[in-house]
């Protein structure tokens, strides 16, 4: 057998930087469609801080709304919004990630945990208002948990759980099977695995699912509408925390309440142009809300690889 | 960029597998070394009788027979698919972690004769007992005192002190003691790949298993940190029962007290070592050993 001659050295050039035409194409075209997508936000969100720009101050944080555009504020709003998340969260944290531990590391691979999965992902699809509507059914009529926090919590954290639970299930399929395999050859049982190993490697990555979760409840304004959240409330909740023992109290949990999409929602569907300041006021302070806690879960998740390298 | 003459110059002894055996001289064996089991009978530590494995439907252990020896090393060779792996890991039961495999026949464990795959027997148990190394080092993303110390605190032990102790002790056992002494809170991960397996070995040692299965420890290791594994080996097999599978017949020759030749899932000669490596009754051996295919 005669072996071909190698290729002339100018001609592999020429052959090299013709393929290479379609790297650097990917590469324009990427950047462009990625400055697009950051070029929309930014101006989204110079618009509403220039619309709110009157209104940006600490008083606006600190007033209840009022029927008086100038004299209104958000303070009921972002209670609200705080103390809803902190229910929503602390539902979705033990529920999802039970739920993805018992998926991924227990449930035996059959027609009935198929299902169970495939209805897990398409439940990340279903409209807001949808839950919304079995919430009003379920916590709010048949629970009878009425108007409230507690019922609003439930409600998003529903609507969350399975964006947590398909980003557990990630976050722990990531601990390679190598690290399962020692565990186990040293005699420990699933439970032991996955509480001294699997959990504590992945929990960036759970972290990171639970923040996604909660920025995306953060701005949902259908459901709680459904629900029956007021737009117009000038009191807050009762404090959490006590002076005298036992020091927490959960009454405000039953206590009706309102939220900053809704009270935008309130400002923006209102004649009197004044009002929309408030409203991009509103927005632009939602919207830092939910670039603050997606930069937390970014500086988690770095945090956490840091640590953890395979 | 690494020295690579220097590399290349020690490579022939590990690497000689690596390209299929092909003309590579036989091994040799230190005949001298190896204690003649005629002469001082052993014990035998765990037997393997009528072993079959299935993978769902695929055979890949045909009816092995073979006892394994206390206190001595036991080699299993063979070309890649032989499932000499496959045999290995049926000692501790790791395949139960995988769905569909399944177990004929028995293994024993003396001296309470427990079958080590009967269904009635908690795989736990047997892993409790026997201990494992892996292919490549897996250290857990927790501090070399904490890699050491897991076994032990699975087993229960709470005594900071004991578990110190311990974990001193099986570095020490493992070479590793003067290496780490300074940075036991350093990450397993910080160290070098042939430390982090000789890590891994402190770490199964801790927890005193009466067989220790290693799994190709030397495969993922330059040839100097497999020199030290392999010199590690030979210093344990005073203490402990160890069964290593390995891709490398010099390797064998150098660490093992007994051989055991594997083609296609069956057992085809199980011999000395030295024995093995000389004089072979079987074709396949021989051809294999020589390296006409592998």
């Amino acid at each position: 057998m005669v072996a071909a001659a190698p290729a002339a050295p100018d001609r592999i050039r020429a052959d090299v930087n013709r393929r290479k035409i379609a790297d650097r194409v990917f590469v324009m075209v990427g950047l462009l469609v990625m400055f697009a997508a950051l070029l929309v936000l930014a101006v989204l969100f110079i618009d509403l801080v220039r619309d709110g720009a009157p209104k940006l101050n600490w008083d606006f944080l600190q007033s209840f709304p009022s029927r008086k555009a100038e004299r209104a504020g958000i303070l009921s709003a972002w209670v609200g919004t705080s103390l809803i998340m902190l229910v929503t969260a602390a539902i979705t944290m033990p529920v999802g990630v039970a739920a993805a531990i018992y998926l991924e590391e227990y449930a035996p691979k059959n027609w009935l945990t198929a299902i169970i999965e495939v209805n897990v992902t398409n439940l990340a699809g279903v409209p807001s208002i949808i839950y919304g509507l079995l919430a009003l059914g379920l916590f709010v009529y048949q629970f009878n948990l009425g108007q409230s926090i507690l019922a609003a919590g439930l409600t998003l954290s529903l609507l969350i759980m399975p964006i947590v639970i398909v980003a557990t299930r990630e976050a722990l399929r990531a601990v390679p099977r190598a690290i399962r395999e020692a565990a186990y050859a040293l005699g420990a049982t699933r439970w032991e695995v996955t509480a001294h190993h699997v959990l504590p490697y992945s929990t960036g990555g759970i972290l990171t699912g639970m923040i996604i979760g909660l920025s995306r409840a953060i701005g949902e304004t259908a459901p709680l509408i459904t629900i029956g959240a007021l737009s117009f409330i000038a009191f807050l909740p009762e404090s959490p925390f006590k002076g005298e023992f036992p020091f927490l109290s959960f009454s405000w949990l039953g206590e009706a309440f309102t939220a900053m999409p809704i009270q935008m929602f309130n400002w923006v569907s209102r004649p009197d142009p004044e009002f929309h300041v408030n409203a991009a006021a509103a927005g632009a302070i939602l919207l830092g809300m939910t670039l603050l806690m997606n930069g937390i879960a970014i500086y988690v998740r770095y945090r956490f690889r840091k640590r953890i390298n395979w | 960029m690494e020295p690579a003459p220097i590399e290349k110059a020690a490579r022939p002894e590990t690497g000689a597998a690596g390209n299929g055996g092909l003309a590579t001289p036989r091994p040799s064996v230190d005949l001298a070394r190896r204690a003649d089991p005629a002469d001082a009978p052993l014990t035998v530590k765990s037997r393997a009788e009528a072993l079959s494995f299935f993978y769902g439907q695929v055979q890949a252990l045909k009816d092995l027979n073979i006892e394994i020896r206390e206190k001595r090393v036991t080699a299993l060779i063979g070309p890649s698919g032989c499932g000499k792996t496959t045999f290995l890991r049926c000692f501790n039961r790791m395949h139960d972690l995988t769905p569909g495999t399944r177990y004929v026949g028995r293994i024993m464990l003396y001296p309470d004769s427990l079958d080590l795959i009967a269904r009635d027997v908690d795989p736990i148990e047997v892993r409790m007992r026997i201990g494992m190394v892996f292919q490549k080092p897996n250290p857990f993303p927790k501090s070399i005192f904490e890699n050491v110390a897991y076994g032990l605190r699975v087993r229960g032990m709470r005594s900071a002190a004991r578990i110190e102790e311990e974990v001193e002790q099986a570095l020490r056992r493992a070479a590793l003691w003067d290496e780490v002494k300074d940075r036991l809170q350093n990450s397993g991960l910080s160290l070098s790949g042939g430390q982090q397996q000789r890590l891994c070995i402190a770490r199964a040692l801790a927890t005193n298993p009466e067989i220790l299965l290693f799994d190709e420890p030397t495969s993922a290791l330059d040839p100097i940190a497999t020199a030290r594994i392999e010199e590690l080996i030979s210093e344990l097999r005073d203490q402990v029962t160890v069964i290593i599978v390995t891709h490398n017949m010099q390797q064998a020759a150098r660490v093992s007290d007994y051989t055991a030749f594997m083609y296609l899932g069956e057992l085809i000669e199980f011999d000395n070592t030295s024995k093995l490596f000389t004089n072979p009754e079987q074709k396949a051996t021989e051809d294999y050993i020589t390296g006409r295919y592998g």
